[in-house]
This record gives C-alpha cells, sequence and structure tokens, in this order.
C-alpha cells in the first residue's frame, strides 16, 4: 500500500508499505477514504516530538471504510463506514471507565502521561496513522463510530479531531451566559473553539493570530471580533483595554508548541528543541484572563518543559483546564448541532491534495502559503 | 472625571449584546448554555457504555522486546508496531527508557536519537534505490504552485521572521557534508599529485 513517511524535520514521501496486519483480536484495518493534516502534525514534522522515528506514518484525523476485522469484533464488520477518533483507547481502563477516553491507560507503553494517538511518534503509543490507503485500529468495537448517512464525508473527517478539540476546549472554559471568551489562534481548532463559545452563551467572541486570511475566516465563519497581535505593541495590554481592563473571564489557548510572537520562545522551542513547547500563547493567555477567570489549554505541547509564567497564574486565582479531547465522548452532542445547521464544519477546508502529493502538502500547511487553513488528504487505493 | 473602568468597581461590564440580539446574529446561540448539555461535564462519567467487552483486554503478541516507560507496570496490552528500534538511534532510545518520563533525560536523550536517526536514515537511503531527495521530500516546489511569494509579501506574518532558518535546519547538514566530502576529496586528490 501506499504511505506518508517520515524522513526527517521538513521531511515525508510517500512509500510502499506492507498492509497493516491484524496484531490484536480487537483490531480492524481500515481503508481510509479521507484523511487530514493537523496543526500538531507540524510539531511532528518538525522535529518536535520525542520519539518521532524515520519511517513512521502520521496522520490521526482520518475516515474509511472497515477492510477487516479480527476474530472478537462485534459492532463493526467489512464494509462499513466509520470514522475513527485520534484517541487509542480500550473503553475498560480506570481512565476510560469515567470517560476519559484520552488518557487510556492500555494502549501506550512508552508513556503514561499520555494516551495512545494514531501516527503520532512512539510517545504516544508508536502507531502509523491514516495518511494512508490502510491503516490499523485497535479497539474496533470501542472507537470508531459508523458515519451516519445523512453526513458529508468531509464533515465526518473533520468531527475525528479538530471539531470536538475546539468544542471541547470551549467546555473546558466553563463559560456562563454573557462572558468574555479569548481564543488565542485562529486555525481549526481555534476556529471552532470560538464558533462553541457562541452555543455556550459566550457574550463576546475575540479571536487573537497574526495571520489576515485566518482572522477574516473567524470573522466570517465564528462571527468573532479580531485582532492580528503583529499590530499591538504588546496584545495583552490592548486586551485589558478591549475589556475595560478586567481581563477576559475565559482564554482558550489553540495555539499551543509553536506559537508565534516572541522569536526567542518560538526559536528556542520550534528550532532548537530546548522546550517542550513555545508557551507564548498560554503565557499570553494567563496575563489577558482577568483574576479568577479560566485559561482552558487545547493547543498541544510536548512532554518536555516549557518556560510558563507559573507565578502570574498563581496570583490571579487562576483555573487551568487542559486534555487532549476525549473525542467519542462528542460526537451526539456534535450531531445534533450539525444537523441543527449550528455547525458546517468542512466550512474551513481549504485544500484537498491527492496522497501522492503530501510533502507539497506540508510545506504549504507548515509556511502557511496559499491561504491553508485546513488541507485534507485524499486517497485512493490503487 | 474618566469614567472609572470595571475592574476598579464591583459591578459587572454592561453586555454589548444582549441575548436576543446574540441569538438572532449567531446560529445556535445558548444552545449549550446549560452546562449539562455539555458532553464533557462533568469531566468524569463513570458508566458511559464503551463498547469494550473485555475487564482487562487481551494481550497483543510481542513480536520483539518493546520498550516502555518505567511508570508503566508492563508493557500495556496493545500497542504500536509501527517503526523497531534500530541501530544506534535505537540503542539510545532503548538507554532513555531506562529514565522515567519525569526525568529530562529521557526526553533529552529521545531528542538526541530522533536526530541520529535522521542522520542514520539519510545514509542508509544512499545505499538504496531511492535515496533522500531534499528537493521532493521538503516539498519545497509548492513555494511556486502554492504562491509562495504572494503568501508573503506584503502580509502582517510575524513568523517571517523566522521562516528563513528553516531552509538553514534542512540545508546545513546537507551542505556541510557535501563541502566535508569535497575537502577529503581534495585532500586526496593533492596528495595523489604530490606523490
Amino acid at each position: 500500500m501506499r504511505a506518508m513517511v517520515y524522513r526527517g524535520p521538513y521531511k515525508v514521501r510517500v512509500e510502499e508499505k506492507d498492509m497493516p496486519p491484524i496484531e490484536h483480536p480487537n483490531d480492524a484495518i481500515v481503508r481510509v477514504t479521507r484523511a487530514a493534516i493537523c496543526g500538531s502534525d507540524l510539531h511532528l514534522y518538525h522535529g518536535m516530538m520525542p520519539d518521532t522515528r524515520v519511517g513512521m506514518t502520521f496522520g490521526h484525523e482520518f475516515i474509511g471504510v472497515v477492510e477487516q476485522v479480527g476474530p472478537s469484533v462485534e459492532r463493526v464488520k467489512p464494509g462499513d463506514r466509520v470514522m475513527v477518533p485520534f484517541n487509542i483507547f480500550c473503553g475498560s481502563c480506570y481512565f476510560c471507565a469515567r470517560g476519559l477516553y484520552s488518557n487510556c491507560h492500555n494502549v501506550n507503553p512508552n508513556a503514561t502521561a499520555v494516551g495512545g494517538i494514531y501516527g503520532y511518534s512512539h510517545t504516544c503509543g508508536g502507531y502509523d496513522g491514516g495518511q494512508a490507503e490502510y491503516v490499523r485500529v485497535p479497539f474496533a468495537d470501542v472507537g470508531p463510530g459508523l458515519i451516519p448517512d445523512w453526513m458529508d464525508e468531509e464533515d465526518a473527517v473533520l468531527l475525528t479531531d479538530a471539531l470536538p478539540t475546539g468544542y471541547f476546549g470551549a467546555q473546558l472554559g466553563d463559560i456562563v451566559e454573557g462572558d468574555t471568551v479569548v481564543v488565542f489562534g485562529a486555525g481549526p481548532v481555534g476556529l471552532f473553539a470560538a464558533k462553541s463559545a457562541w452555543l455556550m452563551g459566550a457574550g463576546r467572541v475575540l479571536v487573537i493570530d497574526h495571520l489576515e486570511y485566518r482572522l477574516d475566516k473567524a470573522r466570517s465563519f465564528a462571527h468573532a471580533e479580531t485582532y492580528n497581535f503583529v499590530e499591538y505593541d504588546d496584545i495583552v495590554v490592548h486586551l485589558k483595554k478591549a475589556t475595560d481592563y478586567l481581563g477576559a473571564d475565559v482564554v482558550i489557548d489553540a495555539v499551543g508548541a509553536e506559537a508565534d510572537g516572541n522569536f526567542l520562545q518560538h526559536v528556542t522551542s520550534s528550532k532548537l528543541k530546548l522546550q517542550g513547547g513555545s508557551p507564548i500563547a498560554l503565557n499570553w493567555a494567563i496575563d489577558s484572563v482577568r483574576k479568577g477567570g479560566t485559561v482552558s489549554v487545547v493547543g498541544a505541547y510536548g512532554p518536555i518543559f516549557s518556560a510558563v509564567k507559573f507565578g502570574d497564574a498563581m496570583n490571579k486565582g487562576l483555573t487551568l483546564r487542559m486534555n487532549q479531547c476525549p473525542v467519542k465522548r462528542q460526537w451526539p452532542r456534535l450531531f445534533e448541532h450539525i444537523q441543527n445547521g449550528y455547525l458546517k464544519p468542512s466550512d474551513i477546508v481549504t485544500h484537498r491534495i491527492p496522497l501522492e502529493h503530501i510533502a507539497e502538502g506540508y510545506h504549504m500547511f507548515s509556511a502557511k502559503l496559499d491561504d491553508c487553513i485546513k488541507p485534507l488528504i485524499v486517497s485512493t487505493p490503487a | 472625571m474618566a469614567e472609572i473602568p470595571t475592574p476598579y468597581k464591583a459591578g459587572k461590564p454592561e453586555p454589548k449584546e444582549s441575548a436576543e440580539d446574540l441569538r438572532a446574529r449567531v446560529p445556535g446561540w445558548g444552545a449549550d448554555l446549560d452546562p449539562a448539555d455539555r458532553p464533557s461535564y462533568p469531566r468524569e462519567q463513570p458508566g458511559i457504555e464503551t463498547g469494550a467487552h473485555w475487564g482487562f483486554p487481551e494481550r497483543q503478541q510481542e513480536k520483539w522486546p518493546r520498550e516502555r516507560s518505567v511508570e508503566h507496570a508492563f508493557v500495556t496490552p496493545v500497542f504500536g508496531t509501527s517503526t523497531p528500534l534500530k541501530g544506534a538511534s535505537g540503542a539510545m532510545r532503548r538507554y532513555a527508557y531506562k529514565y522515567s518520563e519525569g526525568r529530562a533525560a529521557h526526553w533529552l536523550l529521545l531528542i538526541a536519537a530522533d536526530r541520529v536517526d535522521a542522520w542514520e536514515s539519510h545514509l542508509s537511503s544512499f545505499a538504496t534505490l531511492r535515496p533522500d531527495n531534499p528537493v521532493t521530500e521538503t516539498g519545497v516546489l509548492s513555494e511556486f504552485s502554492r504562491h509562495g511569494i504572494g503568501s508573503r509579501f506584503g502580509k502582517k506574518r510575524t513568523d517571517l521572521r523566522h521562516q528563513w532558518i528553516d531552509p538553514v535546519i534542512v540545508g546545513a547538514p546537507w551542505a556541510l557534508a557535501a563541502g566535508g566530502l569535497a575537502a577529503v576529496a581534495l585532500r586526496t586528490l593533492r596528495k595523489h599529485r604530490a606523490a
């Protein structure tokens, strides 16, 4: 089969690989019909995530058709169209039993601090991902869900990570009616977080980024006020002024490890790998939220230390909430929102790239060319 | 005297828009106002039906000794088999797993092993029919097909301050290796001529 393969920082190519085998009785093999490149794939692509091995196939956002199932699989069968959450989870460990699917303890031998994620380094379990023609899906009775007949395939692929993560980020903010919500980052997750903040009753939603085309999308898609932080000497002071010096009630960090805005922070993390992530957006979040407010973090960070302004968080009495999103828990409610017309996830898709051109896709997304917001990968088996 | 800003007084700021206006302007506004309608409220929800029909999952066969965090009691019953350890980078990674996730040594060794892995793989690719090609594998040709200049010129993008480092990260090792090879070749040639 054809699959994207990592060749070292900033380098990927398509190779012929062996078909993934059934390795556990509850495995399924899925033929991928749509995948996506996620902003967090760029952390791998840039070599930031420890134990990212040459030869791995990335891709944790994908949908497809079940090709083969292991002997203990009961809930899906060959031919079923399935959407697969980016979390690999067993459904039975201490954490899964409490709904914390992203924190599953039975799927990642390489680390206890993070669960299993498709195509996301050995730190997240060493599973190949879905930027390929076929992918192994463990715990097929637990993870994948059938794609409803009424659902658009591009909406379905965005339900495997980007939309649930943005929606989850807004939930972590514990938004109450009338709250002022600031979202750092107008990428896919930030756009969905901003949109979701309204569902939870926000009174104002402000989105911050430095890419004008993404801020345009935040205005049109997420009905948000927008600010380009490049235009302000100090975005924290500006946000204080914009909130009558109070600060926002809730701030969502939808940027994560490669935040821009401070040359030293960015270079020491993204280029020199001396921090687990550039904490610029997180520090801005801590400083621009009001005292007693809530900072929600859904941007992804690596496991190495980062220079976070923890003293300000403590002195301001903040609530810091964060996690990888337990995707499948979000689906029933998100399905309702899509059916009601409140959300149309595929509106943010800007590019559809054949698997063969994935190297160009990664470069375009990484360098932010061609007004790219969300690139999908189209995989057509021979 | 100027208006006293919000935080210096007890009252909450006046909303900029009423709930009615927001409901009219934003599709679905307030649909999840009640926390009970939010799927991750409360954070922990015991008893959700997950589809698991086992107490503890059957164990996946370990086809080679699988490295694991020392914070785990054992290799988890299911694990990825993407890329087994190999070479010098594999030895470094295996050593890194002697340290817990709480130790910087664990992560820094893994990051160092990643760099070694990249070089091992680049070098070994030259012994194959498909050597690494930095032009096609970086996707840099999309600079021409995806408006590389237009996407940057005249834009307020702060990442332009550091994007110049990316080609250095990718290209410098290749340039250094080429320079080193050229120096060795030149020296050999001079020795040969002198002899």
